[in-house]
């Protein structure tokens, strides 16, 4: 439905422009109560291994990464910007739906430098929840593995 | 073109900014160091199981080609053709009964030696190699292996060391710990830093950083400078092994240290505390384990994370840290999901080992432009560089410079060793 479509439209566009603008409570918001987020190097996928950079799998685990990230961690000072693809619906199962996006971050220094930081494709299941969409589980498959500098806030 | 009188002391205790920053010093190191008598860890024997199996990988900056042949035996030579210096393998990994050449199909065995060369006698009688070209001439540069429980280490030096002198006892008894069971490999993971691969080297050597630089380490409690530790090294301390002791020390000592130092020691409590749960593996209470090898490999027990690490220059200006991901072969389902959730601790989005990406990048940046300046290695002391059963301290810093300088030719006349 077309509504629908609209919905998970807004779910990806929230997604990437709460993460650029650093609002990581507003964005954890998107998550379901139980949810899963990881994500994994392309090489490993590839090979089948499960390890990831990131291996969130309880919203607990999601929640102290983002508190560690607040409160311990010390990272390049960047700015990030998301650009999403359109989401394709890979399988609508009513309470579920399963959707793939391509996705490039690029990150800017303080000094004005920019570079690509991050591409790869999101593999993400959705459900409806509270009173919209939310992410039951959210893979990102990283294509750049090799990780320019630290992965601190959220692609 | 760097001299010893490029040392302003004996003890190593400053270390100019142009050693990092170098060209010719870099070159030099290709050669010297890890085309040198040095050893380096190149791939688990459980990352080549079957006969065929293949990885690249890198000695330094030298592409690296380690399989196993049909009888089973492991051999490992730098991939890179005889015949125009291409790559010969390009895959990371793989099964393969020989390694062929895209370029013009020059084909090798596993063991390296040149099989196969198309046309060599050219077409009807015209053109081809000439009739004297000797195949046994233009095999693969080979390197010597020798394995500790499963882990393969290579040198390009036929006449160095054996491995187990090489490392010394301190060293080789927690690689026989760290590998006391067969290995799985759960993953890996890169990290490209734009900073000198030395940097590096010094950081994994630095316990005195550690609970600083990585302030989740003492905000989550789970390591500490008033824990039991120390470090061990080999008798020429060019390697090192950093321990402390899990529930060693108590919360209000540590609160203590840290706030006479002015540090935050505000503990805070996880939601998910098996992020920093410890369960003992090995009969002890060692929940940092870090066994640095010179020059470039490094072995990683963080709580119940294991990794292995290999430091690859990437010119002058960056480094990949290339981390293999373990656990054991007969972990229990709950074991491998716990070592999964640990695996958050390290690598490039590590939550205690993310900032070593920034903290090296900022000092390669800083440094460059004043290559007299120099940095000052004094945490416990200068003069003798010896073990130490405390932690507030940089000591194998100075023994890395040492075996550095000795191998560089740069080792000013009663240096300390």
């Amino acid at each position: 439905m077309i509504a629908d479509r609209l919905a998970l439209y807004d779910l990806y566009a929230a997604y990437g422009a709460l993460i650029d603008a650093g609002d990581w409570n507003a964005w954890l918001d998107l998550f379901a109560a139980v949810c899963r987020y990881q994500i994994i190097p392309r090489e490993n996928a590839d090979l089948g291994l499960p390890a990831g950079l990131v291996f969130c799998d309880s919203r607990a685990v999601l929640e102290d990464r983002i508190m560690a990230l607040r409160e311990a961690n010390k990272y390049n000072i960047h700015w990030d910007r998301h650009m999403i693809g359109l989401p394709r619906v890979l399988e609508d199962a009513g309470v579920e739906v399963s959707v793939e996006a391509s996705f490039a971050v690029f990150q800017s220094d303080q000094e004005g430098g920019s570079r690509l930081f991050a591409t790869g494709l999101y593999r993400d299941r959705i459900i409806g929840e509270g009173e919209g969409l939310k992410f039951r589980d959210k893979t990102v498959l990283l294509d750049t593995f090799a990780v320019p500098s630290l992965l601190a806030t959220p692609l | 073109m760097a001299t010893a009188a490029i040392w302003p002391t004996l003890d190593y205790r400053r270390v100019p900014y142009r050693l990092y920053h170098d060209p010719e010093l870099y070159q030099q190191e290709q050669d010297h160091i890890f085309r040198g008598g040095t050893w380096s860890f190149l791939a688990l024997d459980v990352e080549i199981p079957h006969p065929g199996d293949f990885r690249a990988t890198y000695v330094g900056e030298t592409p690296i080609i380690i399989n196993r042949d049909e009888a089973g035996a492991v051999h490992a030579f730098v991939n890179r053709c005889a015949h125009r210096g291409a790559l010969v393998r390009r895959e990371l990994s793989g099964n393969a009964k020989s390694h062929t050449c895209i370029y013009h199909q020059w084909c090798y065995g596993p063991d390296g030696k040149l099989a196969a060369i198309p046309f060599r006698r050219g077409i009807g009688g015209k053109g081809g190699m000439e009739p004297g070209f000797d195949m046994s001439a233009h095999g693969l540069r080979r390197l010597k292996l020798s394995a500790v429980n499963g882990a393969w280490f290579g040198t390009f030096a036929e006449d160095s060391e054996t491995l187990e002198e090489y490392l010394g006892p301190a060293v080789l008894t927690q690689l026989h710990r760290f590998f006391d069971k067969k290995m799985k490999v759960l993953g890996y993971n890169r990290q490209r830093i734009r900073g000198n691969w030395k940097i590096y080297a010094e950081n994994t050597r630095d316990n005195y950083h550690a609970s600083l630089l990585h302030e989740f380490l003492v905000t989550f409690g789970l390591d500490r400078s008033t824990q039991v530790g120390g470090v061990k090294m080999d008798a020429r301390h060019r390697h090192s092994f950093t321990w402390a002791e899990a529930g060693s020390d108590s919360e209000e000592a540590a609160r203590r240290a840290y706030g006479e130092a002015h540090i935050r020691n505000d503990y805070l409590s996880l939601q998910e505390p098996a992020l920093v749960k410890f369960y003992p593996e090995h009969g002890d209470r060692l929940n940092i384990a870090i066994s640095t090898v010179f020059p470039a490999s490094v072995f990683v027990q963080i709580s119940n994370s294991m990794a292995v690490r290999q430091v690859r220059p990437r010119g002058l200006d960056e480094v990949e840290i290339f981390q293999t991901m373990l656990g054991y072969e007969d972990d229990t389902a709950e074991m491998t999901l716990h070592r999964l959730r640990q695996a958050n601790l390290v690598g490039p989005a590590g939550l205690v080992s993310m900032e070593d990406g920034e903290a090296i990048e900022i000092a390669h940046r800083a440094s460059r432009p004043d290559r007299d300046g120099m940095t000052v290695i004094e945490l416990g002391g200068g003069g003798e560089i010896s073990d130490r059963d405390y932690r507030v301290h940089d000591v194998p810093l100075r023994g890395f410079w040492s075996y550095y300088a000795e191998l560089m030719g740069i080792e000013p006349d009663g240096a300390v060793r």
